[in-house]
């Protein structure tokens, strides 16, 4: 695939060179080297290795915040996406965060013959069940667990929680011990070739577990399984976020909640906000237990700014500069807990937090966790 | 290629990469040469300044393009050039070691050693018990990711 195939499948030929996605751009604001605008008008102009050859090209967080205001509707994330593959075909990749241990392990995960021990966790308190039509998907917890020690985060308490809240519903849903990492990463950075190997392998892997319904704690997973995989692969059943899940339940009779007195406010996560348009289900979930107040900060929703880094690539000082900005706007509004819906939001802001560099000295403090953190704490009874 | 040395090898050849800290590992490595101390030739050493300066996708990218065992190795807690690299680098394999084991790959792969610069016949000793060990369990489950081009 070249430039030109990629401009005219995603049609930015209709670009009005009006500059709103730069203007609206959370990380223009901070890295005056970055611009959409500019990146569209190099390609429209031809000055392809302008593109492939910036580095800037990994800067852009795919959060899909420039599409909203875009008058021509120019789906730029997956312009970026595309140009991406090639640049990887050239040998530019960008500035990995973790110095690229995660896109290493998407590779080293695409070996046929490993056997994976990636459900070690898993205690007898959940209950799990082989003959399931519900599969939950654990993704790459097992892994995240121990590389984000440092930042007093562990993905697999979300998982946890979502089995306790799945087998609370009266749900034992079956876990895949093979299942690999999705691949989210390795596409969105343009490893092509290792995404599919993934997404047939999982694929696969689906298939012969004969499930009906795959429920996520991940919003990248999910955005990868409904609208990525798709395209390359045939998966046969449908496939939903636990929060999704949980609105679609709270509304039968039977479940309850224990009164929780707190004050939250919610991040949107941008592959499940902007990317796949669930705003209300986690805020309907969030509203539905007593005692909580959900404020809103001053941009959420549809405006709502992501967590500052994306396929863990280009992780720079901007990016700190962008969290550190929305976790004063989370602290502003006076709640005490920041929810998200996303292990990856988690860990950058608590990154953030966790650092005791000089420049992080303001960075104000929130207590931050969870979605099915917080109901698994707060729900009592499922039937 | 692999094909060709599969043939004149009928034995298994184990690949190992060495990251030999400058000072003590590297130092000892070169003692084993000019004492002529015998070792079997399976091990490719990289030269590094420190032990604490090996990140995780080091050894990570090795095991990718087919090494079969890493060892780590640099000098011993008091020894070190810079303070506090061997702590560093302890920090470092306990994490990785984790994350190598949800992948399946044996623990035995990752091999961390502390070689001081006087201990030539210590280097040649680790190398030559790796190689045994390494011909036990066999290729690693990575070996399929190696690439042609990737000279052996």
């Amino acid at each position: 695939m070249n430039l030109e195939d990629i401009i005219q499948e995603t049609k930015t030929y209709y670009c009005l060179e009006c500059g709103k996605c730069t203007s609206i751009c959370p990380v223009a604001r901070y890295d005056p080297a970055f611009s959409p605008r500019q990146i569209i008008e190099n390609a429209l102009l031809g000055f392809g290795d302008e593109i492939v050859f910036n580095k800037e090209l990994f800067s852009c967080l795919t959060c899909y915040t420039c599409q909203q205001e875009c008058p021509s509707d120019i789906d730029f994330p997956v312009f970026v996406r595309k140009a991406r593959s090639i640049a990887q075909d050239n040998g530019q990749h960008g500035v990995c965060a973790h110095s690229g241990q995660l896109q290493s392990l998407a590779r080293l995960m695409t070996s046929p013959v490993i056997k994976q021990k990636r459900l070690e966790w898993l205690s007898k308190e959940y209950h799990v069940s082989e003959n399931s039509d519900v599969l939950f998907w654990v993704g790459c917890a097992p892994y995240f667990a121990p590389i984000f020690e440092d930042v007093e985060f562990n993905a697999l308490d979300v998982t946890k929680a979502s089995l306790k809240i799945l087998n609370l519903l009266g749900i034992e849903p079956r876990l895949l011990p093979d299942e690999k990492c999705c691949g989210h990463d390795a596409l969105w950075t343009g490893d092509i070739e290792t995404f599919k190997k993934l997404a047939e392998h999982n694929a696969a892997q689906i298939k012969e577990a004969g499930v009906k319904r795959i429920v996520f704690s991940c919003p990248e997973g999910y955005r990868t399984f409904k609208l990525d995989y798709p395209d390359y692969v045939d998966l046969g059943c449908e496939v939903q976020h636990i929060s999704e899940f949980l609105a679609e339940k709270i509304g039968q009779n039977g479940v309850k909640f224990k009164e929780m007195k707190k004050k939250v406010t919610y991040q949107d996560p941008c592959r499940l906000g902007r990317h796949l348009g669930v705003y209300d289900a986690p805020r309907k979930v969030l509203e539905s237990i007593p005692g909580i107040e959900l404020v809103e900060m001053k941009h959420s929703g549809l405006e709502s700014i992501c967590c500052g880094t994306s396929a863990w690539t280009n992780c720079d000082s901007y990016s700190d500069m962008l969290r550190g900005d929305r976790l004063c706007e989370a602290t502003e509004t006076g709640a005490e807990l920041l929810i998200t819906a996303c292990p990856k939001c988690q860990t950058h802001f608590r990154c953030a937090m966790t650092d005791k560099g000089e420049e992080h000295r303001s960075t104000p403090k929130i207590e931050i966790m969870d979605l099915a953190n917080l109901v698994a704490n707060a729900i009592e009874k499922g039937r | 290629m692999r094909a060709y040395w599969r043939c004149i090898m009928a034995e298994f050849e184990p690949k190992i990469i060495a990251f030999a800290c400058n000072w003590c590992t590297y130092a000892a490595a070169d003692l084993a040469g000019t004492a002529r101390v015998q070792y079997p030739p399976n091990v490719y050493i990289v030269r590094l300044m420190c032990s604490g300066m090996v990140n995780p996708e080091y050894v990570l990218r090795a095991f990718e393009k087919g090494a079969d065992g890493v060892i780590v190795s640099g000098c011993k807690y008091t020894d070190c050039h810079y303070i506090d690299g061997p702590v560093k680098c302890d920090a470092m394999v306990d994490k990785l070691r984790k994350v190598l084991h949800v992948l399946g790959l044996e623990d035995e792969r990752l091999r961390r050693e502390m070689i001081s610069t006087s201990e030539g016949t210590v280097f040649a000793r680790v190398v030559k018990e790796f190689v045994e060990q390494l011909k036990k369990l066999g290729p690693s489950p990575f070996s399929s990711l190696r690439k042609e081009e990737v000279a052996v």
